[in-house]
């Protein structure tokens, strides 16, 4: 399991950054919040894997760390205001610079590296 | 406390002449120098005690946990220095009053003298080496201004830079050497540092440290290959030249050498390195300054000799070349004080300080005159004469050095060749200055003599010269015993300083550097024709174009790094981030802990298949932005089922709501954006980015393992333990959230009602051009409103309602909370504004979301100053148990209004966003001629809220 869970923040990494580095608004938005899962994922994870476990007292035997969870209960909330923010900011740009690049130009010529 | 006031006193004296300066030059003259006769006084006073031998100290920690202490000592070396400092100081103070002209700030320039005295005072007096580098900086920052105090000269100004450039760099070098000697020392303290010159000198990284310091060193006292500054900083007014470069600034290198001595000299590497260098200084700066034309130019120059010959006496590392080496240096300040002085009012007299100009002063200033020949000697190294001691103690060692084996003849032979010019340039002083005819069309005519007041310094330190070359054991003796005896530590060498020791080589040496001296100078007219044809080059040309190749290549580098383009910064950032990571990664001796890894199950398989398919759809469909987003849902999906799979309630219900309302919100905004990705990255930027994402996600995934297979051990057990007892709740990732660790939660709902206000006001006065169509060509519906969906969504509200107060309430206890029951009436309220419409929202729910979401954080925040009622630390929660009539026993606690404050935050701060956004795109759909305006009216802009 633990391999399949690193397979799987691996993927979201590089998809996030992938998408990440592309130069039109809308795909960073969703590369960013693609990498917004797999750090969540990861702060997640450093509670360790605890199927069939829980976090209320009294309720099962095995408790799962309830620590991580709580950091990324907030995260998550924390990452839809930073992507709204960013969506927000995006149009904004986009009705100020009359296009979607995130260098404020509609041309390819910085295509060269 | 005492040798504290000694640093102090100057450095409070640096404001009296602002106050005084109005009340006229000379009584701010006088109030200049009362600190530092004060603080000369109290060096007088203790002088008994060092001479006895005794070291005092002071102590006063400052920065104790970085090994910064304000220590302080004053030893034979410190207490020679420190009258040097001081007494020239107040000499120069004395004649500054005369020389500075009367539309210069005579404070500014006692204000700055002052602040480098106690810089100056605080070097010499350290006994921290990290507070001696402090005090070594401020002399860097000071002799900045004062070289360039005529600020609206270019030459001073370039000069200064040029100062500060080099000197400052020595400085780092410094630092550096100091903090890798900590590292084996393991101390600042003088004391401990000395007592482990052994092991410094054993150890692996000894010519490392050696180097840095003497970087240091040869940077300040102007040692080749660092020399050109001193001659550049001659644009400075001559008293600060007359103190800088006698008594303080060039000597805090060589004092920086002999304070080091115990702890680095005694190697071969010290030998070679500090020997050559001073050897070379002291060729290079004697020949150039027989060919100065420039009074000043020709000083400057013998001063970067005389500090080469000083360098040369500490790098031979004989005990009596120490004592030596001590001696010039206070000779060679009090000769060289007073020629820059006797300079400075030859230049104030006549208005210019070319040698070809200025002839026969002699008839018109004869005391000055007479004076200045008398120090010129001195420096040429007549007999009766300080110089003339020290000079033949340098060639005595020179002769004794066998260092070198056969070659050993070299250092006599360069030494009498250095002694030759050394002559040459002083009776070229004398002579051109003084005699050789009548003076060419000088600027003022007839000169005659200064100000008496403006000759006393010189007189003073003239009387020095004689009276210690005449009987130096009864005046220079002990001072010299005292500062040889802190350099040397206990034992003192057997030495003799007398004015006739017979007729021996060193005497002989000094004869034939008399008669070779005054033959060169003879011969000057072919030598200066020569010195014109291969020598002229302008150090300041050459410095400061390599400044501006730097500046160039400087230059470059940004326009690399910053190109004005996100996706370079992005990349950049990303890369630097790999690197670091993959390095640390790399270096581990073992990935993986010693937890076993676990078999995979068929239904977890299945889901992270889905989740990857999802995630790379999003990758490889992201030029058709719709379909991206779809799979993005999917991704997300399946991310809350993982939480759900590993025991994480509370997460799941939370990412499964923020999963809707995010994608609501992306497909709002994708309505105003293009609905396809041009395809404009190339196949080179496609291939990097591959790379760079495959190389952060590797790294992740290692970690993630790296992490996974470590034993466990979580500081959670304290807040499980806690969480009923403590907090009244038996949730505890709730109680987490909204107790233990409240005022950080406090610190997020504020944040994200920040974003909030913030998406307000970006979305304020916004003017979109509305689509009329969708990617594929399509209009959009003008009635979007389909009756079902209404109807249902109007049934389902007062339900979602209710789930979501449910969830609230429970939170405490079972899976749920503030965050998650605002984000599900968000949702249930959004669904209304989908299916009906903003207008007909607006009609019914009259709400500002933006005073819905600030009264969040007002309430989360009261909550946490009620506990200051009850005399608690803030946030401090309570909970107590009640009996409700019919629903049983209910707990009540303080945390809840907490949660409350947060229930209302999320659901202002999103409804906030998400009408705003909406109202945007709804306005597109009123009424309108589809052709005739392109933007949006700006009445949506005005609406309420």
């Amino acid at each position: 399991m633990e391999i399949l869970m690193a397979t799987v923040i691996a993927v979201l990494t590089s998809c996030g950054v992938y998408l990440l580095l592309r130069g039109r608004t809308f795909p960073i938005i969703l590369g960013l919040t693609l990498l917004t899962y797999g750090v969540n994922l990861f702060i997640f994870i450093s509670g360790r894997l605890n199927p069939g476990s829980s976090t209320i007292i009294g309720v099962g035997e095995q408790y799962a760390d309830p620590l991580p969870q709580a950091l990324v209960l907030t995260a998550i909330v924390i990452s839809f205001a930073m992507t709204a923010f960013v969506l927000v900011l995006a149009l904004r740009a986009r009705a100020e610079l009359g296009n979607d690049h995130v260098d404020g130009r509609n041309s390819v010529e910085d295509v060269k590296s | 406390m005492m040798l504290l006031a000694i640093i102090l006193l100057p450095m409070i004296g640096a404001a009296v002449p602002f106050m005084t300066e109005r009340m006229g030059r000379t009584l701010c003259a006088y109030s200049a120098a009362i600190g530092p006769l004060i603080a000369l006084g109290l060096l007088v006073s203790s002088a008994p005690t060092i001479f006895g031998g005794e070291v005092l100290y002071s102590q006063t920690s400052w920065l104790p946990s970085l090994g910064l202490n304000l220590n302080l000592r004053l030893d034979g070396l410190s207490l020679m220095f420190g009258f040097l400092i001081v007494g020239i100081g107040l000499l120069v103070i004395l004649y500054a009053r005369y020389y500075l002209a009367q539309r210069d700030s005579l404070a500014k320039l006692y204000a700055l003298l002052q602040l480098f005295m106690m810089a100056m005072l605080g070097i010499v007096m350290s006994d921290n080496l990290m507070l001696l580098i402090v005090f070594w900086e401020i002399t860097s920052l000071v002799s900045f201004l004062l070289i360039g105090y005529w600020s609206n000269q270019s030459d001073a100004r370039k000069g200064a830079r040029m100062a500060l450039a080099v000197t400052g760099a020595g400085g780092l070098c410094l630092i550096a050497g100091a903090l890798l000697i900590e590292r084996i020392v393991g101390s600042f303290e003088l004391g401990a540092i000395f007592a482990a010159g052994d092991e410094i000198r054993a150890h692996s990284s000894y010519p490392v440290i050696l180097i840095l310091v003497l970087l240091g060193a040869f940077t300040k006292s102007a040692q080749f290959p660092f020399q050109f500054w001193l001659p550049h900083a001659m644009s400075a007014p001559t008293p600060v030249s007359a103190y800088l470069h006698s008594a303080t600034m060039v000597k805090a290198g060589v004092f920086l050498l002999a304070r080091m001595y115990p702890a680095l000299a005694g190697t071969e590497w010290w030998f070679y390195l500090v020997t050559f260098t001073g050897m070379a200084t002291m060729l290079f700066g004697a020949y150039n300054a027989l060919f100065k034309h420039d009074l000043k130019g020709l000083l400057a120059y013998s001063t970067i000799s005389h500090l080469g010959l000083i360098t040369m006496l500490f790098g031979f590392g004989t005990q009596l070349a120490v004592v030596a080496g001590i001696f010039h240096i206070i000779n060679h300040a009090t000769f060289k004080a007073s020629l820059f002085m006797a300079a400075g009012i030859i230049d104030h007299e006549t208005g210019t300080r070319d040698m070809r100009k200025i002839n026969g002063m002699w008839k018109y200033m004869p005391h000055t005159a007479l004076l200045a020949m008398v120090a010129a000697l001195a420096m040429a190294g007549v007999p009766l004469l300080n110089g003339f001691l020290s000079k033949e103690m340098f060639f005595s060692e020179a002769l004794h050095l066998e260092s070198m084996g056969m070659f050993s003849w070299i250092f006599p032979l360069l030494a009498t060749l250095a002694g030759v010019f050394s002559v040459a340039y002083s009776v070229r002083f004398i002579h051109d200055v003084f005699f050789n005819g009548e003076p060419i069309d000088l600027p003022k005519f007839p000169p005659h003599e200064p100000p008496r007041y403006m000759i006393v310094p010189v007189e003073v330190l003239v009387g020095l010269c004689l009276l210690v070359g005449i009987v130096p054991n009864l005046t220079v003796a002990p001072f010299l015993e005292a500062a040889s005896l802190a350099v040397l530590g206990e034992q003192m060498p057997e030495y003799h300083i007398a004015i006739w020791h017979g007729v021996n080589l060193p005497l002989i040496m000094s004869m034939v550097a008399m008669a070779g001296g005054l033959i060169m100078y003879s011969q000057r007219t072919g030598l200066f024709a020569f010195y014109e044809r291969k020598f002229r080059h302008d150090e300041k040309i050459v410095f400061e174009s390599r400044v501006q190749f730097s500046v160039r290549v400087a230059q470059r580098f940004t326009d690399f790094i910053q190109n004005n383009s996100l996706q370079r910064y992005m990349a950049l950032l990303i890369a630097t981030a790999v690197a670091a990571i993959g390095y640390a990664l790399w270096t581990m001796p073992q990935l993986l802990g010693p937890v076993a890894i676990s078999d995979i199950e068929p239904v977890s398989l299945l889901g992270a298949v889905i989740l990857i398919i999802g995630a790379f759809g999003t990758v490889l469909l992201h030029h058709n932005r719709l379909a991206a987003l779809l799979l993005l849902s999917v991704v997300g999906l399946i991310v809350s089922l993982i939480f759900v799979r590993y025991s994480a309630p509370d997460l799941a219900l939370t990412q499964l709501s923020v999963e809707v309302v995010t994608i609501v919100l992306l497909m709002l905004a994708l309505y105003f954006m293009p609905q396809l990705t041009p395809n404009e990255s190339g196949n080179k930027r496609v291939a990097r980015d591959i790379l760079l994402a495959g190389a952060a996600g590797i790294g992740m995934g290692l970690i993630t393992l790296a992490i996974l297979t470590q034993p466990f051990s979580s500081i959670s057990d304290y807040y499980l333990a806690n969480s009923v007892s403590g907090g009244g709740g038996a949730n505890v990732v709730n109680v987490i959230l909204v107790d233990f660790r409240g005022f950080d939660t406090l610190g997020e709902i504020t944040v994200l009602a920040i974003a909030a206000v913030g998406i307000y006001a970006m979305l304020n006065g916004l003017h979109l051009p509305l689509p009329q169509a969708d990617g594929e060509g399509r209009r959009w519906d003008k009635e979007p409103h389909p009756p079902i969906l209404a109807v249902m969504a109007r049934i389902l509200l007062p339900l979602a309602l209710m789930v979501s107060m449910f969830i609230f309430l429970r939170g405490h206890n079972a899976p749920g909370g503030g965050f998650i029951a605002g984000l599900v009436t968000s949702v249930a309220l959004i669904l209304q504004y989908v299916a009906s419409g903003t207008a007909w929202m607006q009609q019914r729910l009259r709400w500002r979301y933006r005073r819905v979401a600030v009264s969040g954080v007002l309430i989360a925040t009261l909550t946490g100053i009620g506990s200051w009622v009850f005399g608690y630390p803030f946030l401090t929660s309570t909970f107590s148990h009640i009996h409700w009539p019919v629903v049983g026993d209910f707990e009540l606690a303080s945390a809840m209004a907490f949660d409350i404050g947060v229930y209302i935050t999320v659901v202002g701060a999103t409804m906030l966003i998400l009408a705003h956004l909406g109202k945007l795109a709804q306005s597109s759909h009123s009424p309108r001629p589809a052709t005739s305006k392109p933007y949006s009216s700006p009445e949506l802009t005005k609406g309420e809220d």
